[in-house]
């Protein structure tokens, strides 16, 4: 009975764990942002543009044209690597403000993201 | 010449060289084929089909070269999954023709993700080639993830800054430029100060009798903003060149066939190798064309260039794969 008792514990204290890392880097080991918000690259335009989201979220980008994109913040913040079709791109914004953005391969493709 | 081509442009009202509804023809034949060369300052027009009614003569220049432009090595969508094939009928192409070219210009977008294998394999196929000299300028695809680092290092051996540098072959001048690169949000293609101070002092001791063909991957003129098709300081290097009677300006990028004319200046974009792209507006977005099979090659094509010395300005001809 003791012993069923621990590997509950056990089980319930891992069931934590992989819930607060599911949402945050902790333990030192970066695991992939669970995105709590999406934006689609689509025929050279993002959407939704632009995208408000509370302090604390993740963004994840999908690139669904058949023609690399990458995502790049005006101050260079955030900078994605290059995403061919069907790559993804998140970022995790923690403080609140008015993020700009574009391709920097094709700039004429821009986008906005408000953190409240 | 046995007779005159039924397509010879005979009116010249303006003196200006130029007859307008000849004009309109040759704008009206790019892109499904046409030679257009300007004789005795008169611009004079042939659809492809007509060709073989001139003389050799008339049709070689002392300079010949060719033009090819956006082969996306890498590129496997539902548009064209053979880029290589495509890119080996168009090498096929140009060994064909009458007379053999000087040497090629890629006008960028040589590679699909800027991945050393994609230069690889163009490299390797462009070997089959009839001409072995081959002048670059970089596309956005080719500079990918690293500021154009390895494009640098593969092509850019004797060129100055992101990759530009000028040559002169029998008398003609031939400046490749870079616009590809630190691209500002909401802009067009770039060239920057340092690249157009350059270019300002690479001109400055020529004389005005001197041609100039400038070549570059985005277009240096608007041909539709709205899509990231033009350049935004392209006036400023094109001021440069105001003294120049005859200059050509040769782009890529966009995956079909214009030309314009702009005072001294003649603008042409050329064809892919690889897919082709709508036209201006026509479509949501300029993403890659998915044509039926069959019209595929009838959409990508070479351009063949002919220099006449003592002749105004430069002849061009598009030619399809197919």
């Amino acid at each position: 009975m003791k012993r069923t008792v621990s590997t509950l514990g056990f089980a319930a204290l891992a069931i934590v764990i992989l819930m607060v890392a599911g949402r945050s880097r902790i333990f030192g080991v970066a695991l992939e942002d669970k995105p709590t918000a999406q934006v689609k690259i689509d025929n050279f335009v993002f959407s939704p543009n632009p995208l408000t989201v509370p302090a604390g979220s993740t963004i994840r980008w999908t690139n669904q044209d058949d023609i690399p994109h990458n995502v790049v913040s005006d101050d260079k913040s955030f900078k994605s690597k290059v995403l061919d079709t069907d790559e993804t791109f998140t970022y995790t914004f923690t403080k609140p403000g008015t993020y700009t953005y574009f391709c920097s391969i094709h700039p004429k493709m821009t986008g906005k993201v408000v953190v409240q | 010449m046995a007779g005159k081509p039924k397509d010879e442009i005979l009116h010249d009202h303006n003196h200006d060289g130029i007859d307008r509804r000849g004009f309109l023809k040759c704008m009206a034949w790019a892109g499904t084929g046409a030679f257009c060369v300007m004789q005795g300052g008169v611009l004079k027009s042939y659809s492809l089909s007509g060709l073989s009614g001139l003389n050799a003569k008339e049709m070689k220049g002392e300079l010949s070269f060719v033009q090819i432009s956006d082969s996306h090595m890498g590129f496997n969508k539902p548009a064209n999954t053979d880029v290589a094939g495509t890119l080996k009928a168009a090498i096929d192409k140009i060994n064909a023709l009458p007379t053999a070219p000087g040497f090629i210009l890629h006008t960028g977008d040589i590679t699909h993700l800027s991945k050393p294998e994609e230069f690889d394999g163009v490299d390797q196929l462009l070997k089959g080639a009839s001409a072995k000299d081959i002048f670059y300028v970089p596309g956005e695809h080719d500079v990918l993830g690293d500021d154009g680092k390895q494009y640098l290092e593969r092509y850019g051996k004797n060129a100055k800054g992101a990759g530009w540098y000028s040559f002169d072959q029998k008398g003609v001048h031939f400046i490749g430029l870079v616009n590809v690169m630190n691209l500002k949000a909401g802009g067009l293609g770039s060239l920057g100060t340092e690249q157009l101070e350059w270019m300002e002092g690479d001109v400055k001791h020529l004389s005005k009798s001197t041609p100039v063909v400038v070549f570059a991957h985005i277009p240096l003129w608007s041909v539709y903003p709205a899509w990231g098709w033009g350049t935004d300081d392209s006036a400023q290097a094109l001021s440069y060149l105001k003294k120049f009677g005859s200059v050509t300006v040769l782009n890529g990028h966009i995956h079909q066939t214009m030309q314009k004319v702009e005072g001294n200046v003649t603008f042409h974009t050329a064809a892919s190798t690889a897919f082709p792209q709508p036209k201006p507006g026509s479509a949501p977005s300029p993403g890659p064309m998915k044509v039926p099979a069959e019209q595929l090659k009838s959409l990508l094509g070479i351009r063949d260039v002919n220099y006449v010395q003592g002749k105004h300005s430069l002849g061009v001809t598009d030619s399809t794969l197919e």
